[in-house]
C-alpha cells in the first residue's frame, strides 16, 4: 500500500485552509480561523508521513506527475511532485514544525494583534502562514528547478508579507516604515540571490536542454566542467540570499520585524533553509565543481564565524538568534559545500527543532514581559493607546530582563534546552549534528574546520550570555519582575520542540546513521557516506562549548548585570566590542557602498534625467513648444494666409471680375440691342468669311 | 422684270433703316415700327425669292411672320401701356432699373 498519489495535498491542504480563511474568516472568529490553518498544516504534515511510509517500503524517487504546466518545444515543465528521500525529509520538517508554530501562533497571535491595536489582522496572519506552508512544500517537492523556483520566489513573497506584517508600524509598536522598510530589504537582496539561481537556470536548460532534476544530473557529466562550475557559483548567488550568506546575509537581522511565529517558522526553521536545500538537491552538479564546492564551504564557515561574532554584541533577544541563525545556516551550507549533505540536512532538521524553539521561546518571553507592563484584560478590551516613538520600554532588550527564571519557568526550561542543544552539548541534538559537520570538516578542509570550530565557540558563548542575561540574576525592570508565563496554547509546542532538541540526535545517531541511510536512497552511496564518530572532535567542541560557557558566567553569571550597567564585554573588548554591537557596520558600510550611490544615481535620474532633461527639455521645450510653434505656423501662416488667402481671394476676385463687367450691365434696352445687333454682325462675319 | 437684286437692295436699306430706328430712338413706338420695318423687309425678301424661284414656300413663311408680327405688337403695345402707366412716359432710356 503506497500513498504517492495523496502528495498534491501538501500544497493544496494549506491552500484550501487559507481559501477558507480569505472567504470566512472573519466569520470563524480566532478560534475557528487558527483551527482552520492548524488543521490544513497538520494535514500536510499527515500525508507527509504517509509519504515517509510509502517510501520506507520503496525507498526509491517517486514522481507524480499532477498537472501539464509548460510545454513550449524543448521546454516542457510539468507540474510534478518528486517523492524521495531527501524532499520528504524536507516535507517532514516544514509541516511538522509549521504546525507546531500554527498552534503557537493562535495564542501568540492573540495577544500581539490586540498589542498592535489591530486585532481584525488576527485572519490575515494565518492566511499568510498557510499560504509560506504551500509555496515552501511546492519549493521542496518540485521535480524541476522550474518548480523549485516557484516555490522559492513563493516563500519570499511569504516572507516578505510577514516580515511587513504589522507594515505601517516600527519594531516598537510607533508608527512609523521601519517594518516595511524591513520587508522591501529582505525582498531585494534576495531578489539579488534569485537573479543568480536564473541564471543557473538559464545556463542549465541552455546546457541540458532540460530542467527536470534527473535528466540534468543525467547530463551534467557531458557537460564541459566550466560550465558547471560558472552554474554552481551562480546557484551559490541564490543560496547566498535566500539562507543569509555572506555577503546577502544583511535582510535577516532586519526581518526579526516580523511577528515571532514568523522568526521561528520561515527565518529560522523553513525558509532559509531551502538554499542548503538546494545545494544538497544539486548534489551532482555540485561533485562536478570541486572549486564551486570549496567555495560554498568558506562562504558558509566565513558566514558561520562573522555572524557568530556580530551575535555576541547583541542586545535584542531576537537579533542575537538571527546572527545565530545565520551562523548556522553558515554550519549547514559549508558542509553541503564539503560533499557532506547528509552531515547539512542533519543539521537542518535539528536546527529547525531548537532554533524555532528558541525564536518560539524568545517570543514566550517577549510576551510576558509585554503583557506584564501594560496588562490587557481578558479578550475583549482592545489595546488602543499607540506607543510613543523612542518610548523606554523594549520588551526585546535583553538589558531590563533578568531573573525570569522563577516568574517563567517553563519558558526558561524548554529555552534553557534550545540554548543548550544549540551550543552543542551532549546529547542533545545540536551536539550530533554540529559534531558531524565538525568531522567531515576535519577530514575534508581544516580551514573550515577552524573557522567552524571558532564559529561553535562562540556559539555557545552568546547563547551563554543570552540565557544568563534573560533568566539569571534579578530583574532589571518592573516588567521582568511581573512577567506572566504564556498560556499552555504556546508553551505547549515549546515542550514538544524541546523533546525534539532533546532527542534530535537519534536521527543519524553515530552507529545507527539513520539519516545517512534514508537519503541515500536519494543522494546515492557517493554523497552520502556514513560518518564515523570521531572521539576527539567530539571532545573538543564540547569542551570549547563548557569553557566559552563558563566563560559566560564569569563574565555574566557570577556577578549578575545590573540595571542600566554596562555589559561586561564593553570594558573586555573596548572598542572591538562597539565594532560587534554595530555588526561591523556591514550595514552602513552597504549604505556606503550600494545604497547612498544607488540613491545618488536615483535622485539624479529623477531630478536631472526625468524632471530636468525629460520634463523640462523633452517635454516642455522639445515637444510642448515645439508643438506650439508647429501648431502657431499652421495657423497663422498656413491657415490665415494660404487657405483663408485663397478662399477669400476667390470671393474678391469674383467680385472685382462681377464689379467690372457690371459696367456692360448699363439698363439702356438699346445698348442690349446694339450689342446683339454686334453679336449678330460678327457671327455672320464669322461664318461669310471664315467657313 | 424687275431683277431680284433690286429687292434685295431694298430690302437691305429697309432692315439698315429698321436697325438703326432700334439702336438710336427713345420713343418706344417708334423703335416698335422700326422692328416692324426689319420684319417687312424680311418678308420683302420671302417673297422677292418666292418669285424668282417660283416657288410658294416663301409666300407662306410671309404669312406666319405677318401672324407673328401681330400678336408681338399685341404684347408689346400691353407692355408699353403699362410702362406708361407706372412712369408716365415711353422713353425706354427711362426704364435702366436694371443697370449694373
Amino acid at each position: 500500500m503506497n500513498y504517492f498519489d495523496l502528495v498534491p495535498w501538501i500544497v493544496f491542504l494549506p491552500v484550501l485552509g487559507l481559501l477558507l480563511n480569505i472567504l470566512i474568516g472573519k466569520r470563524l472568529g480566532e478560534r475557528g480561523s487558527s483551527l482552520v490553518a492548524f488543521l490544513a498544516s497538520g494535514g500536510a504534515f499527515v500525508v507527509s508521513v504517509l509519504q515517509w511510509l510509502s517510501l520506507s517500503a520503496h525507498p526509491e524517487a517517486h514522481i507524480v506527475k499532477f498537472a501539464e504546466w509548460i510545454n513550449i518545444g524543448a521546454l516542457q515543465v510539468p507540474w510534478a511532485f518528486r517523492v524521495d528521500t531527501l524532499s520528504v525529509t524536507m516535507m517532514l520538517v516544514v509541516s511538522g514544525v509549521g504546525t507546531l508554530i500554527h498552534i503557537y501562533a493562535a495564542g501568540y497571535m492573540h495577544y500581539d494583534v490586540r498589542y498592535k491595536g489591530d486585532p481584525a489582522a488576527y485572519q490575515r496572519f494565518f492566511i499568510y502562514l498557510n499560504l509560506f506552508i504551500a509555496a515552501m512544500m511546492i519549493l521542496v517537492s518540485g521535480d524541476s528547478y522550474l518548480m523549485l523556483f516557484v516555490g522559492w520566489e513563493g516563500v519570499g513573497l511569504c516572507s516578505f508579507l510577514l516580515i511587513g506584517f504589522w507594515f505601517n508600524k516600527n519594531p516598537d509598536g510607533s508608527s512609523g516604515m521601519e517594518n516595511s522598510n524591513a520587508a522591501k530589504k529582505a525582498f531585494i537582496a534576495n531578489r539579488v540571490g534569485d537573479l543568480g539561481l536564473l541564471l543557473a537556470m538559464f545556463a542549465i536548460f541552455t546546457l541540458m536542454g532540460s530542467l527536470s532534476f534527473d535528466t540534468v544530473f543525467a547530463r551534467a557529466e557531458f557537460i564541459n566542467p566550466s560550465y558547471i562550475l560558472a552554474i554552481t557559483l551562480f546557484m551559490l548567488i541564490g543560496v547566498a540570499g535566500k539562507s543569509a550568506q555572506l555577503p546577502l546575509y544583511v535582510w535577516l537581522p532586519d526581518a526579526m520585524a516580523g511577528p515571532t511565529p514568523v522568526s521561528a517558522l520561515i527565518h529560522a526553521a523553513t525558509m532559509v533553509t531551502a538554499g542548503v536545500y538546494l545545494v544538497a538537491r544539486s548534489a551532482p552538479l555540485y561533485s562536478l565543481a570541486p572549486a564551486a564546492q570549496t567555495t560554498v564551504a568558506v562562504v558558509g564557515a566565513l558566514t558561520a564565524l562573522f555572524a557568530a561574532t556580530i551575535a555576541v554584541g547583541q542586545n535584542d533577544i531576537k537579533k542575537v538568534l538571527a546572527y545565530s541563525t545565520i551562523s548556522q545556516l553558515g554550519f549547514m551550507v559549508a558542509a553541503v559545500g564539503l560533499g557532506a549533505f547528509v552531515a547539512g540536512m542533519f543539521h537542518l532538521v535539528t536546527h529547525a527543532f531548537f532554533k524555532a524553539l528558541l525564536f518560539l521561546g524568545s517570543g514566550s518571553v517577549i510576551l510576558a514581559l509585554e503583557r506584564a507592563h501594560h496588562p490587557i484584560d481578558g479578550d475583549h478590551e482592545q489595546h488602543h493607546e499607540e506607543p510613543k516613538k523612542g518610548h523606554a520600554f523594549d520588551p526585546q532588550d535583553m538589558r531590563i530582563m533578568g531573573g525570569l527564571r522563577k516568574v517563567i519557568p517553563t519558558t526558561y526550561r524548554v529555552y534553557l534546552i534550545g540554548a543548550l542543544a544549540l551550543a552543542g552539548l551532549p546529547p542533545l541534538a545540536g551536539f550530533f549534528s554540529k559534531d558531524e559537520i565538525l568531522t567531515d570538516a576535519l577530514h575534508a578542509n581544516p580551514l573550515v574546520y577552524a573557522l567552524l570550530t571558532a564559529a561553535a565557540f562562540l556559539t555557545a558563548f552568546y547563547m551563554g550570555r543570552q540565557v544568563l542575561l534573560v533568566f539569571f540574576g534579578e530583574p532589571r525592570s518592573h516588567a521582568a519582575e511581573e512577567a506572566v508565563e504564556s498560556p499552555p496554547i504556546m508553551t505547549w509546542p515549546l515542550i514538544v520542540l524541546a523533546g525534539l532538541s532533546i532527542l534530535g540526535g537519534l536521527i543519524n545517531f553515530p552507529g545507527l546513521h539513520g539519516l545517512t541511510n534514508w537519503l541515500e536512497h536519494t543522494l546515492g552511496h557517493e554523497f552520502a557516506h556514513a560518518t564515523e564518530f570521531n572521539l576527539t572532535v567530539a571532545l573538543t567542541s564540547t569542551l570549547l562549548a563548557l569553557l566559552a560557557i563558563y566563560l559566560a558566567w564569569t563574565l555574566y553569571g557570577r556577578e549578575p548585570l545590573k540595571a542600566k550597567a554596562a555589559d561586561p564585554l564593553a570594558k573586555r573588548l573596548g572598542s572591538l566590542f562597539t565594532a560587534l554591537q554595530n555588526k561591523w557596520w556591514v550595514d552602513e558600510f552597504y549604505g556606503w557602498l550600494i545604497i547612498r550611490p544607488y540613491q545618488r544615481f536615483a535622485a539624479f535620474l529623477a531630478d536631472v534625467v526625468d524632471w530636468r532633461f525629460w520634463h523640462d527639455w523633452v517635454h516642455d521645450s522639445l515637444i510642448a513648444r515645439g508643438f506650439r510653434g508647429l501648431a502657431v505656423f499652421l495657423a497663422n501662416p498656413v491657415d490665415l494666409g494660404v487657405i483663408d488667402g485663397l478662399a477669400n481671394g476667390l470671393a474678391t476676385g469674383a467680385r472685382g471680375l462681377a464689379s467690372s463687367l457690371s459696367i456692360l450691365q448699363t439698363g439702356y434696352v438699346r445698348n442690349y440691342a446694339l450689342m446683339v445687333f454686334f453679336g449678330v454682325v460678327s457671327m455672320l462675319a464669322y461664318l461669310i468669311f471664315f467657313s | 422684270m424687275v431683277p431680284v437684286s433690286y429687292y434685295l437692295a431694298l430690302a437691305a436699306i429697309l432692315f439698315a433703316l429698321g436697325a438703326l430706328g432700334v439702336l438710336i430712338r427713345r420713343n418706344a413706338i417708334i423703335i416698335f415700327m422700326s422692328i416692324e420695318l426689319m420684319l417687312n423687309a424680311a418678308n420683302l425678301l420671302f417673297v422677292a425669292f418666292a418669285r424668282s424661284f417660283e416657288s410658294l414656300d416663301g409666300q407662306i413663311y410671309v404669312f406666319f411672320v405677318i401672324a407673328v408680327a401681330a400678336a408681338e405688337v399685341a404684347v408689346g403695345l400691353a407692355l408699353i401701356v403699362t410702362i406708361f402707366r407706372t412712369k408716365h412716359s415711353i422713353d425706354i432710356d427711362e426704364l435702366s432699373s436694371m443697370k449694373g
